[in-house]
């Protein structure tokens, strides 16, 4: 098995290495401050600081600590420092990584680096990023190693992962939709990485493309990124295009707010967006959302027991919750969410749910909200009883059509990482 | 605050309207936006951290979630900033306040610090009367042999802080203070260097800490809960949160 890996990894190596083009010379890339400007437009769209940026650390200087299922890693140094950053690699060198995930030493990434998406990013957009990141500040830190476990922390397995799951290769317009949607599309497969999140993961930490962006739990985080195809879940198709920007720009919405990870994403990345480009992701988002009923979802929680947790959900609704959501869940949007018919409240998945009330949260701080209204955690003033009582009252009134949740997924959500 | 006001009032008319095209009678939440919003002021946007330190910062039954009204504005500020940026380690307060601006935790401060609830009860004493006196002399003497400082010497005569860095300790349970001096102990808690409070919770021994925990939480609200002006004592070494 051991050999056959090596052999294949060989294999690849030289593959690789036969078909990447000789590596042009630097000054082929501009670094004029328009196209440096461009590219830092660019990093924003692609997030590349929430994750090369550690807490309180040097702008892109990496070391930032991302658990998953597999051990730790850390995320590297892009700043241009040659020693311990990205100061040595060409534009060349930098659009391989991007584009196939490749390192300048053909080293394999790991995919939590989110090559799978970036490799449908132009050469164009790679280059201002790559000219973007050549005027930031050297900062000279070595990057840390991996923290894997045995058997991951073997870099040969990567192979297998690709194999299975990565497919090179540029956005291909689709001619058949106009321009913008095509660049809301271009937008949210590439720099914007959201499948990362929005597709379902499987033991393997791989994602396939067939069943793309129609959610999943995000592993180590315990939150739900939900189904951006199933308008059950966070289907946009019968949003409107106002409300879909204004989630994705202000974080809030006439529909819904965002809190958790994709709080993260509209605080770094997407409050920054042109109009013109946040619109065409939302014109994207609502044509990929579809009407289709999901699958009839069946509660496990005898009748008895769900009628209890009705009647105590509704005593723990209108004393703590009614004041601001309103007694029929109708919310003050954009500021105080609805809750009847809230496809996150609805959908499946109840840990978005669960863990807005044991911990409540705060959308994040925009140019359009920089102040916004913040939901009390009540996770040490309900009992793990009252909280499934709550959820479930909210899941199945106002004709919501969610199925009851017990004390026990209240319990286990408890202790799921805040941080 | 008239124009984003009315840029607010426009945009969720503008909303009202956008719904009651797009979304059909499915959807009651659209005929709620005709009106009904959340008062435009601090006080509701702060309602988040109302189950555990109280509508007005005054605290709440739980004796290790610390009273915020009336603490110096800038203590409060670099305590919201190091929750933020995870200095400060404490996941539910690190989770709430990840993605919001400094600007707006500026503004929260600022609010917390103009409270004036009234003192929670004293809390009535568990340890003996030695060790009473002996939390009474740290906090109001200190121990010059091992060079503790007084903590009135920073904290103020009266236990209210000092602007625009220093806590008050007055309103807060032992359970809290001890927990506290704590984490400055085995450095979960820090502030920018040097670290003053690091530097006095290494050299109290776990009878200090309960002594003085207990002293600071059995006191009387004094009749002005207000911080000490900026500058009305020379602090006995430097502080990296308290610029002099």
């Amino acid at each position: 098995m051991m050999v056959l890996r090596s052999a294949s990894l060989m294999i690849a190596i030289a593959i690789v290495a036969a078909s990447v083009a000789p590596a042009r010379a630097q000054s082929n890339v501009s670094t004029a401050p328009d196209i440096v400007h461009r590219g830092e437009y660019l990093a924003r769209a692609g997030d590349c600081i929430a994750c090369h940026t550690a807490p309180e650390g040097k702008l892109f200087a990496g070391g930032r600590a991302m658990p998953t299922p597999f051990g730790t890693l850390y995320s590297t140094n892009i700043t241009p420092d040659p020693q311990t950053g990205i100061g040595n690699w060409t534009a060349d060198q930098f659009y391989q990584m991007m584009h196939t995930g490749r390192s300048p030493d053909q080293g394999l990434l790991y995919p939590a680096m989110p090559f799978p998406s970036y490799t449908k990013v132009t050469r164009e957009d790679s280059d201002a990023i790559y000219a973007y990141l050549k005027t930031v500040p050297p900062v000279r830190q070595q990057n840390r190693q991996h923290d894997l476990r045995f058997p991951y922390n073997n870099r040969a397995l990567i192979i297998g992962w690709r194999t299975l799951f990565f497919n090179e290769g540029e956005y291909k317009p689709n001619a058949q939709q106009s321009a913008e949607w095509n660049r809301g599309a271009y937008l949210v497969e590439g720099l914007g990485h959201c499948g990362m999140c929005h597709t379902p993961i499987n033991a393997l930490g791989g994602s396939s493309e067939s069943q793309a962006f129609q959610g999943g739990l995000i592993p180590m985080q315990n939150w739900y990124a939900p189904s951006l195809t199933n308008n059950k879940e966070a289907g946009l198709g019968d949003w409107s295009i106002k409300d879909i920007v204004d989630l994705l720009r202000t974080g809030i919405s006439a529909r819904g707010a965002v809190y958790g990870p994709m709080a993260e994403v509209v605080y770094n990345s997407l409050q920054y967006l042109t109009p013109e480009d946040t619109r065409a992701m939302a014109v994207y988002l609502k044509s990929i959302g579809q009407g289709s009923p999901p699958p009839k979802v069946t509660s496990n929680i005898p009748r008895t027991e769900g009628r209890l947790l009705l009647s105590l959900g509704k005593t723990v609704y209108d004393q703590h919750c009614a004041s601001c959501h309103g007694k029929n869940g109708e919310g003050m949007p954009p500021n105080y969410p609805p809750l009847a018919h809230n496809q996150s409240i609805e959908m499946e998945s109840a840990v978005n749910a669960i863990r807005m009330v044991l911990n409540g949260g705060y959308p994040p701080g925009t140019d359009a909200n920089p102040k916004p209204y913040g939901m009390p955690p009540f996770g040490q003033t309900l009992s793990d009883d009252e909280v499934a009582a709550v959820v479930t009252y909210i899941r199945v009134t106002w004709g919501n059509r969610g199925v009851p949740v017990s004390a026990a997924d209240a319990n286990r959500l408890r202790s799921a990482p805040l941080d | 605050m008239g124009g984003p006001l009315l840029n607010r009032s426009r945009y969720i008319f503008s909303m009202a309207a956008v719904s009651a095209v797009a979304l059909t009678t499915q959807l009651p939440g659209a005929a709620a936006q005709n009106g009904a919003q959340p008062p435009d002021t601090i006080a509701a946007r702060v309602l988040g951290c109302a189950p555990c330190h109280g509508k007005e910062g005054e605290g709440t039954q739980d004796v290790y979630f610390p009273r915020l009204a009336g603490k110096p504005a800038g203590y409060l500020f670099n305590q919201l900033e190091a929750f933020r940026v995870g200095r400060r380690k404490y996941p539910p307060m690190n989770y709430l306040l990840e993605f919001q601006r400094p600007d707006y935790l500026r503004t929260m401060a600022e609010y917390f610090a103009g409270l004036r609830p009234p003192l929670p009860e004293p809390e009535p004493s568990v340890v003996s009367a030695d060790l009473l006196k002996h939390g009474e002399t740290l906090v109001t003497r200190g121990d010059y042999q091992r060079n503790i400082p007084a903590c009135t010497s920073c904290h103020g005569q009266s236990l209210t802080g000092i602007e625009p860095g220093i806590p008050g300790l007055v309103g807060l349970r032992s359970k809290y203070i001890s927990a506290q001096i704590g984490a400055f102990r085995y450095g979960t808690r820090s502030a920018p260097e040097p670290d003053c409070m690091q530097l006095v919770a290494a050299r109290l021994t776990e009878q200090d800490v309960t002594a003085v925990a207990a002293w600071l939480a059995s006191r009387p609200a004094p009749a002005n809960l207000s911080p000490a002006a900026k500058g009305s004592y020379a602090l006995p070494f430097a502080c990296g949160s308290e610029p002099q």
